[in-house]
Parts: C-alpha cells; structure tokens; sequence
C-alpha cells in the first residue's frame, strides 16, 4: 500500500451540467524506458549504458499531501498521471471534459547539457503526441521546451508547434532569470508565429533558489513560495514590454493560485503611475495587458472559508475573463468534487469559468 | 496655483495633484520619456512635464493631462493669456479699469502681466476616480 492511499482523499468527478474545457491535467512520464521509442540510437545506447535516467527532478514528491489523489496510482505502480486510461476515466469521463489539456512537467531545465535537455524534452512531445494526442481526440497538449537557451527552445517549438494538438508552450515559473527579459524572446517569438499560448507552471529546477531570501529549508516553504515567484514573472513580463513587442501573444499561469492577484494588481498599477518613465514602452498599467492578454487556471483556489469573500475576491479581479477551470489532475487541490469550482457565481460567470474563457484563449 | 513658462508660452495648473491633493507644483519638471518599443527611450517634449512630489505621477504641464491615463486623470488647469500692461477685467480681457474680484498673479516679463482665466477652467478628472472633487478655484 503506498502512502497516498493512505492520506488522500479519493479521486472524483462532477457534471457541471455542460461540457467543461480542463486547463491542467499534469502528466508524468511513467519512467525513462517509456521515452526510448521516442529517442535516438545514440540516446538509447546511452541511457542503456549510463547511469543517465532522463530528467528525474520532480516538483511533486510522492507522499506529499499536495501531489496526488488517492487512486491516481496506476495498478501497476505506474505514477499518477501516467496512464491515458485512467486520465480517460477519471478526468475525462469523471468531469465531462470536452477538451483537456495536458501539462507534462518534464525537468528538462534541471539538465544542465542542454543539448542532452533539447533531446530529452523533444522525446517527450513526441511520446505526448503518440501516447496520448493522436489515441485520445479530446486531449491537447503543452510543449515541453528547455528555456536555458532560447534559440532551442524555439526550434523544438518549431518543430512541433504545428501540430494541432499542441496549444501551448510549459515554462516551468522557476526561472535562471525572469522570463520577461530579453533573452528568452526567441520563445516568445516562435510561440506567437504559431499563434500558441505561453504558459508559466507550477515548479522548475534552474537551479536558483525559489525565494530571494535563499534557500529554504522544507517542502512547504517550496510549496509556498510559487505564488512570489509568479508575482515576479508577471510584473517582469509586463515592465520588459513582451506585451508590447508580440501583441497577439497570450500567456497562462498555470497552478499558479490567482487569489493573490486583486492587491497585487493594485500595488503594481499604482507604483508604474509613478515609475512609468523607467518603462515607457508600457502603454497602460499592468493590470490592462494581464487583463487583455493572460489567463489563469483555477485551481489551486486558495478559498475562504466564507463563499461571500471568494466572491469579493472576483469581483476584484475586474474581469469574468481570467479564469479557466482546471481539476488539476492528479494533483490533490480539493477535498470534494463539489469544492472545485467557486460558490455563489453568476450563471454567466460559470459558463466563462467552466469552458468559455479557454476555448477563446487556446483556439479550441 | 502655478504658472510655467514653458519656452514663451505660459500655462497654469492647480497647485493640486488630482490623487492626493498633493503640492503639485512644487515637484520637479522634466521632459516626456517615450519609449516607441521596448528598451528604446526618447526624452522628449524637455520643461513640459511636472512630476507629482508624492507619488511621481506626471503631467503635461500644457494641459493638465496626466501621461499615464491623459483622458481620465487631469490635474486642472487655466487658460493664460499675456496682456498688455496695465488692467484686466474678470473675462481676462484687457480693460481700462482693475477688476477687483479678479485675482491676478503678475510676472515680469518686459511691460505685460499673465492673467489666469480662472472663469474658464479645464475639466479636472472625469467622475468615478477616487476621492473628493477638487473646489472650484473659481470662488
């Protein structure tokens, strides 16, 4: 029996009464041998004979009460997340998904060969495409790129960007530098060419700390500290112009938690009216391009005890538009089924949570 | 109140800032910095900006517009006219006789006064900002 059988709540489902777009369903690769079909002679040789297993740095770690479900392991041991079967069953079958989007994170970014990255990470786009995209017609998925250096990462977008199954591109939201800044704007680049979403994710292993305060010490303060670390991208993806130098260009953050965004929102707006000549190239505040240009999954949702406060906390948000719902999958962001959607929401706002919101931002 | 003298041309502002009620006049005045795109920046339009000395918020000196929302945040502002020596009366036009009930803020500059024509006020922020309306410097 293994830990998580113990600890977490059973996997479940609901009908929302409408077919629903889910904007995160995290996938894992089983294990390295999955990948071999999809590598080269020479990698396979390699991994055969190394002691080199792929990218096997996780921001998930099994047993924690945040990584997974009960009943998301496969029969076999396989990792939660790793068997269309049961993301067919118990995502898209469980929710009613009209379209699901698959997120894979891959620590491609904590192989610091980058050629052995770029490798690696084009294995898994293309086991996501013969694994899941082309055997499953509701499936869409993210791009797995290493971003250490731009220019490869844009080739693999490239390369695959124009297969219909692709919608996006996975920045894990850990970062060698903020992803707004100049250098990462090949992938910026590419992705707007193929009219893709740029999505910043849970997670990363570039190597820096995931706090400017260093180190911390445990899993919880990891845990914790995303929703900084996303803070910072958007701000940086704002004040470096990326909005404005690729106008069609639309970025998601994804597990990223967005309740944080009303006071965060206000205390950016407010100190760019004063520091606005430092960025003149901005043509409005932060909160304008985040609200044209970005969208955010729902879960992890962060609710207030009190269903009257959420509700504040989405009237400040100052858009029905930001939102798109995610289960998660596998991942353990709410107790019952019924806890993964907000309470008190106006039918309209339902319906732009629940599908309408994503099918205009991914093209679907 | 605040008259500036940008390159000849003189124009006033309301020693208000529109946010907080701040001193506004009593910031610095710079250019405008543009940026056409990202990481270019061009330092134009020199004297024509005043810098709020609370929160920095900027605005055209000529105008009273705000540069960062122009349309919805003003700071108020006057029209000037330079007249000739001697009198104005209340429609800051020149007349034989002062005017009393007009206050007038004399510069030197060479035989003329600046008369504010504080009758005729530029709309100051559109309804829906925060805050209290400023008072009509009219009175």
């Amino acid at each position: 029996m293994t830990m998580d059988t113990i600890t977490a709540p059973e996997v479940g489902g609901l009908d929302f009464g409408q077919p629903v777009i889910d904007a995160d369903i995290s996938v894992s690769v089983p294990k390295t041998e999955a990948l071999l079909p999809y590598l080269d002679a020479h990698w396979r040789e390699y991994i055969a004979t190394s002691a080199f297993r792929g990218a096997i740095d996780g921001s998930y770690p099994k047993g924690a009460p945040t990584s997974a479900l009960s009943g998301t392991t496969g029969p076999d041991g396989s990792p939660p997340g790793s068997s269309l079967a049961m993301v067919q069953k118990q995502v898209l079958d469980a929710w009613n998904v009209e379209v699901g989007i698959l997120n894979c994170y891959y620590a491609v970014d904590g192989l610091h060969n980058p050629d052995t990255a770029a490798t690696m990470a084009a294995a898994v786009n293309d086991w996501l495409t013969g694994e899941w995209l082309e055997k499953e017609s509701r499936l869409r998925a993210s791009i797995v790129v290493d971003p250490k250096i731009p220019a490869m990462a844009a080739k693999e977008i490239e390369r695959v960007g124009g297969h219909p199954g692709f919608v996006q591109v996975y920045l894990p939201v850990q970062s060698e530098a903020p992803y707004g800044s100049r250098r990462y704007w090949p992938i910026f680049e590419a992705a707007q060419k193929h009219d893709l979403v740029v999505s910043l994710q849970f997670g990363g292993s570039p190597g820096n700390p995931p706090t400017g305060a260093g180190w911390p010490s445990y899993y919880l303060e990891d845990y914790a500290a995303q929703a900084q670390i996303f803070q910072t991208q958007l701000l940086n993806l704002c004040v470096e112009g990326v909005f404005d130098q690729f106008p069609k260009l639309r970025i998601a953050f994804v597990e990223s938690g967005w309740t944080w965004l009303p006071s965060y929102l206000w205390r950016i707006d407010k100190d760019w009216k004063g520091l606005r000549r430092e960025v003149p190239w901005n043509k409005m505040v932060p909160s304008e391009y985040v609200r044209e240009r970005m969208k955010f999954s729902l879960q992890p949702l962060d609710a207030p005890p009190d269903p009257r406060h959420m509700q504040m906390l989405i009237d400040e948000l100052g858009s029905d538009d930001l939102l798109m719902f995610a289960t998660d999958y596998p991942h353990w962001q709410f107790d019952t089924p019924a806890e993964a959607m907000p309470a008190g929401l106006s039918e309209t706002q339902r319906r732009k949570i629940l599908s309408e919101n994503a099918r205009g931002f991914y093209r679907l | 109140m605040g008259v500036f003298n940008v390159n000849g041309s003189y124009y006033a502002l309301l020693n208000r800032c529109p946010h907080r009620n701040a001193p506004l006049c009593k910031g610095p005045i710079t250019g405008l910095v543009q940026g056409p795109e990202p990481y270019k920046i061009e330092l134009t339009r020199e004297g024509e900006v005043l810098h709020c000395p609370w929160h920095g918020w900027e605005f055209d000196i000529t105008n009273g517009q705000s540069v960062f929302n122009p349309h919805r945040v003003r700071a108020k502002s006057y029209d000037v006219s330079v007249e000739p020596a001697g009198t104005a009366n209340a429609t800051g036009e020149a007349a034989d006789e002062p005017d009393p009930s007009i206050e007038t803020f004399p510069v030197t500059v060479e035989q003329e006064i600046v008369v504010l024509h504080i009758g005729r006020s530029k709309p100051n922020r559109l309804p829906a900002a925060s805050g209290a309306a400023p008072a009509s410097a009219k009175e």
